[in-house]
């Protein structure tokens, strides 16, 4: 909210400077977010007095001025007619500028000189009267600047207001704050007026049809009123705060609402069928155009101002077009309401209406200070328009609004939240200084607090502990450390193995992303999912950013690939990168499944130096498995197998494999399909894999036994097996472990060869059997018994033939 | 006899200064020393000597014998380190071409930052505990004491799913879900996506949050002062000005907000700050009373606090990133500044 220093200072004292009423403000929960010094449009303009006029020789309509700014007198060509010898008037002079980006010069009109400009409120920018030249008073000093005489320089404060303070939406509300703060006084605007003719019993009334939504609805008549802008100072207060002067009732209804902030609405009497108001709730669908023009279709529980046939205004929001104030209008109804805030929050939502009224009512205002708010602006609008007040007003108060009265008050209990020392009586000083009444002390020992009306938000004593808090101020606080409990620290399976990964992957040189939970819902058909697949299952967000956030992604390789793409095309072609983050789907439940997931992707070189290498130099599916691999081994899991035959759409058929822990698949990995690089128009390869935390967290063995370093020596045999090229390596070792060898220690396959010496559609697997004893140093009989049953059992099984023996 | 020795010896000895290669020491050995060498010719007159010179003259043919053979071998050996240490200058690579190195990955500041966050508070005994980030309306709001239709939703535009189900508008609802499972003491660090419908420089639909929660007996708001001037020091270091003020917040009550002087200017009023010299840094307060209803804590009993803070904003603020959105756009060039 905008408040003006200027203003403010029509209801308090204030001696600080901007900056300390700012600060204090801020302290006090009134965040002041920018302090600007406001000075009119316009500079080079002084207070000058017309010597003489005489026609212009050569112009019907232009006369010759003789103006003097005390010490030196200008000629200055004029059109206006309202100028007399001995006006004060505000003078441009040459060099000058003034709105709309003038300068003025030196010149000659019709052949006289003119040096300077005479000017009008309007040409100003301090007004909107554009009939003549502004007069001055003449209690103003010649030569003067305008703005410092006419004190047109202002102070305006940006304050961010909490929800919880309806009461500082005005600038009574600030001046309050100032006065708690500083020990002044508030000085109250006075409100004094003459009621003339008819009752407005007599002229009009007041139906409240839904009480619950309208507790109170006041209402005024003024009559015979003539429309026309507001004086100077009027407009000059509204336009400090931001809001934009339109005539002389609507900116009433606009200033008391700032002034005591109780939003008001003006109503052309005479447009109103029957004369009389109805409050109502909408009927569904009804139609209505409000002040802006634009129509509006309502929903049934929009509550409506309504004259005897129609919708005038919706309830606290916006009037309607069709009774507005124009010019010609003579009699306003003007409404002052206490509305229900809920209410009124609801349909300004759903109407997408967030006027200053509704932000107002839906916060709360005081339902006390309805009718003075109510009197207020009938004077405003009687002094400036010249209308007569009928007598009486409408007071329609069918669902009481209770004050909050007597809180108990502990001041101990409150030194106890706050671990302060304060004196009740500095408390009760406290409390008094918000307008607050405060009682004897009780017999078991708490006050009695009753807050002001409003003070919407206190209710309770933990409502006056911030109270006592904030005016003491939190700088006075002591500062401590609460005593610990002994306690345990700990943290989540997920997070902790997280942890884990995160080291590992960034020892191998893989760097971690963070994408966007959300994601496209066209990313599936991208990916190439099957109309069933799980993937698809997505959580719908009902209002996304747009269509390409609408859905929370299932899986993490979309985004891996769109990071791959993104930089791509910034010029990064090398990555190794890694993400960890939820993935949600829609399991028919209350809430989606939430898994935790690691997933990462390799693209570009292997290496980061290529002088070294000069070939190979692409990063495949076995730079990202043998990564995948080590992290098995680092984080002790063993018996982690890659089998062919993954069905994952976006996944290269012939180069892809489901990782798998005791039967069950944990995760994928392999070469992203073609036709998804495609899609995503990314030219390139990459390897994605992914894999599901929670399936890794019962894996993880923290109670292992440390093994004997053998001290026997081994014995090892190398075999290459030439077989069919579909035969896969895996097997091959399955076969050798499968008999359960005991002498057997390790197997590893350490050559695979295609080509000169091996027969077309076949492979040749070099094998390492290593065998160890734990009790004796094995013979070469030994070795080679064991080995050859291992032997015999792959040929058998495969039809291998072993390479440089001719069997 | 003596004297073709010692002739023999100096003969020697000047062939020996003069031999360059290996191969003239090599001839010189054979000449002098060899089976029919110019030594072993000499030596075979010495049976004719007198036999009271005989052990005088063995002695002195065999230290001849020794101090050449010394010399050649010594002359040899120093020939032969020569040549190899040639051959190693020979094989020199240039040791100015790059290393093969595999770069260590880097760590997202967001995770960094987080890390330290929890890191901090693990020293004053806060556990990490985590919740869903789709989550019933329930816990986001109603639970903390937001009802619907109030304008304290006004800081929390949220994206739904459902009328009760959203994205958690910040962590807060963890404190429920924990208090709900647990009785006080409660000590907890709650990190993790976040969700709001925003987008600009300073705003991204996505952020990460640590929210925090310490509720026992006789918790005061001069601990949650005591608390947050630790971990901000803690963080931006021990000379840290900071400064607390009143604020709102729905579920905490009296509520702070904390400012620390901001990092830029030391206070003196830059574009960072607003001019201020002051940076908000996160929002804090006192459980509110009707928070601990809802989860049937003993009001009177006990107290606590509560407080919550953006991750990126404070990686912003240490690394002077003055666009929140590179956080999300994972430009390689970005990522590995950390």
């Amino acid at each position: 909210m905008l408040v003006s220093l200027k203003w403010l200072k029509d209801y308090i004292d204030v001696e600080l400077t901007p900056e300390e009423i700012a600060g204090k403000l801020t302290m006090a929960g009134l965040e002041v977010d920018s302090i600007d010094r406001v000075s009119p449009g316009f500079s080079g303009v002084v207070v000058a007095k017309i010597l003489s006029i005489r026609p212009h020789p050569n112009a019907d309509k232009l006369s010759l001025c003789e103006v003097s700014t005390g010490d030196q007198t200008f000629p200055v060509v004029c059109g206006a007619q309202n100028i007399h010898a001995g006006d004060i008037v505000p003078l441009a002079t040459v060099g000058a500028t003034i709105p709309g980006g003038y300068t003025i010069k030196s010149s000659r009109l019709r052949g006289e000189l003119s040096e300077g400009m005479l000017c009008s409120e309007e040409e100003l920018g301090i007004g909107e009267d554009t009939t003549g030249i502004m007069m001055l008073p003449d209690t103003l000093t010649l030569g003067e600047d305008l703005a410092v005489g006419l004190d047109l320089d202002d102070v305006t404060f940006e304050i961010s207001i909490t929800p919880n303070r309806a009461d500082c939406l005005s600038m009574i509300g600030i001046a309050r704050e100032i006065a708690a703060m500083t020990g002044g006084r508030v000085r109250h605007p006075a409100i004094k007026f003459e009621e003339k003719g008819e009752g407005i019993d007599e002229l009009t009334s007041v139906t409240i049809l839904d009480p619950d939504l309208c507790p109170r609805y006041t209402a005024r008549l003024i009559k015979n009123i003539e429309i026309r802008p507001s004086p100077a100072w009027m407009r000059m207060r509204l336009e400090a705060v931001g809001l934009r002067a339109i005539n002389n009732v609507v900116d009433v209804t606009n200033f008391v609402m700032m002034e005591l902030g109780q939003p008001l609405h003006a109503f052309n009497f005479r447009s109103l069928k029957e004369g009389r108001i109805v409050v109502r709730g909408a009927e569904e669908g009804e139609q209505f155009v409000s002040l802006d023009e634009k129509p509006r279709t309502l929903s049934a529980d929009t509550l409506m101002i309504c004259d005897g046939v129609r919708p005038v205004a919706v309830a606290g929001i916006m009037g309607g077009l069709d009774s507005e104030v124009e010019d010609d209008t003579k009699d306003v109804l003007l409404e002052s309401a206490y509305f229900n805030p809920s209410s009124i929050r609801k349909s300004s939502r759903s109407l997408g209406m967030g006027t200053d009224a509704a932000f107002r009512f839906e916060r709360g205002i005081d339902p006390d200070g309805v009718v003075r708010a109510l009197d207020r602006a009938a004077q405003l609008i009687a002094d400036l328009s010249g209308g007569s007040i009928c007598k009486g007003y409408i007071d329609e108060y069918p669902r009481k609004i209770e004050a909050i009265r007597d809180i108990p008050f502990r001041p101990e209990r409150v030194n106890r939240i706050l671990g302060t020392q304060i004196e009740a009586g500095e408390m009760k000083e406290i409390l008094e200084g918000l307008e607050m009444a405060v009682s004897e002390k009780e017999p078991g020992g708490a006050y009695l607090v009753t807050p002001p009306t409003f003070r919407v938000d206190i209710s309770r004593e933990i409502d006056l502990t911030e109270e006592i808090a904030r005016i003491h101020g939190y700088e006075g606080i002591p500062t401590s450390l609460p005593e610990l409990s002994p306690e345990a620290v700990t943290t989540s399976d997920e997070r902790a193995l997280q942890g884990r990964i995160r080291t590992i992957l960034n020892g191998y040189g893989y760097s971690e992303v963070i994408n966007y939970s959300f994601i496209s819902p066209a990313s599936a058909d991208v990916l190439g999912l099957n109309e069933d697949d799980e993937g698809r299952r997505f959580i719908r967000l009902e209002d996304p950013l747009g269509e390409d956030m609408s859905v929370m992604r299932t899986g993490l390789v979309y985004g891996l690939l769109a990071t791959m793409r993104k930089n791509i095309s910034a010029g990064n072609h090398d990555l190794r990168i890694f993400e960890m983050g939820k993935v949600f789907t829609d399991v028919g439940e209350q809430l989606p499944r939430e898994r935790e997931r690691v997933g990462a992707l390799v693209c570009g070189a292997r290496y980061d130096r290529l002088w070294h290498f000069d070939e190979d130099l692409h990063a495949d599916f076995y730079d990202l498995k043998g990564r995948m691999e080590n992290l098995f081994d680092a984080l002790r899991i063993r018996d982690i197998r890659f089998t062919s035959g993954c069905d994952r759409p976006f996944l290269h058929p012939g180069r892809a494999c489901h990782v798998i822990s005791d039967g069950r698949t944990i995760g994928f990995l392999g070469d992203v399909h073609p036709d998804v690089l495609e899609r995503m128009d990314i030219k390139g390869k990459a390897v994605v894999f992914e894999l599901d935390l929670h399936s890794i967290i019962p894996l993880l063995r923290e109670d292992f036994l440390y093994r004997n370093i053998p001290k026997l020596p081994s014995a090892s045999r190398d075999v290459a097996f030439v077989v069919d090229e579909a035969v896969e390596g895996r097997y091959l070792l399955d076969l050798a472990l499968e008999k359960n060898e005991n002498l057997l220690e390790y197997i590893d396959i350490f050559d695979v060869y295609v080509g000169q010496g091996v027969p077309n559609g076949m492979k040749s697997l070099a094998v390492r059997f290593t065998y160890r004893s734990a009790t004796k140093t094995l013979t070469d009989g030994e070795v080679n018994e064991a080995h050859e049953r291992i032997v015999e059992t792959i040929v058998r099984h495969t039809g291998a033939k072993i390479r440089g023996l001719e069997i | 006899m003596k004297e073709a020795l010692e002739d023999l010896r100096r003969k020697a000895d000047g062939e020996i200064d003069s031999a360059k290669t290996g191969g003239e020491f090599l001839d010189i050995k054979t000449r002098y020393l060899g089976r029919k060498g110019l030594l072993t010719d000499l030596l075979r007159g010495l049976k004719d000597a007198a036999p009271e010179d005989k052990p005088l003259l063995g002695k002195l043919s065999n230290d001849i014998k020794k101090s050449l053979l010394e010399k050649i071998e010594r002359a040899l050996e120093d020939i032969e380190s020569g040549d190899r240490d040639k051959a190693l200058r020979e094989a020199r690579i240039d040791v100015t071409l790059p290393g093969r190195g595999l770069r260590y990955g880097k760590v997202h500041p967001v995770t960094r930052v987080e890390g330290e966050i929890c890191d901090i508070f693990a020293t004053l005994g806060f556990s990490v505990v985590e919740g869903p980030e789709v989550e019933l309306t329930y816990y986001n709001f109603e639970a903390l004491n937001i009802p619907e239709d109030h304008p304290a939703r006004d800081i929390h535009d949220t994206f739904y799913v459902t009328d009760n189900i959203v994205l958690r508008t910040h962590t807060s609802p963890v404190q429920i879900r924990t208090m709900e499972q647990q009785p006080p003491p409660v000590r907890i660090l709650s990190p993790g996506k976040v969700y709001r419908p925003d987008s600009d420089i300073s705003h991204t639909p996505m952020f990460h949050q640590v929210e925090g929660l310490l509720v026992d007996k006789g918790i005061t708001f001069g601990d949650l002062k005591g608390v947050l001037t630790f971990f901000l020091r803690q963080m931006f270091g021990s000379g840290t000005q900071l400064r607390f003020r009143p604020s709102f917040f729905p579920f905490t009550e009296p509520s702070a907000e904390v400012d620390i002087q901001c990092v830029m200017c030391k206070g003196s009023g830059c574009r960072v700050c607003g001019q201020s010299g002051w940076i908000e840094i996160l929002g804090s307060g006192m459980v509110d009373p009707e928070v601990f209803k809802t989860v049937h804590y003993d009001t009177e009993e006990i107290s606590g606090f509560a407080f919550g803070l953006g991750v990126e904003r404070i990686a912003m603020l240490k690394y002077g990133i003055s666009d929140i959105r590179l956080f999300f756009e994972n430009d390689r060039r970005f990522l590995e500044q950390f």
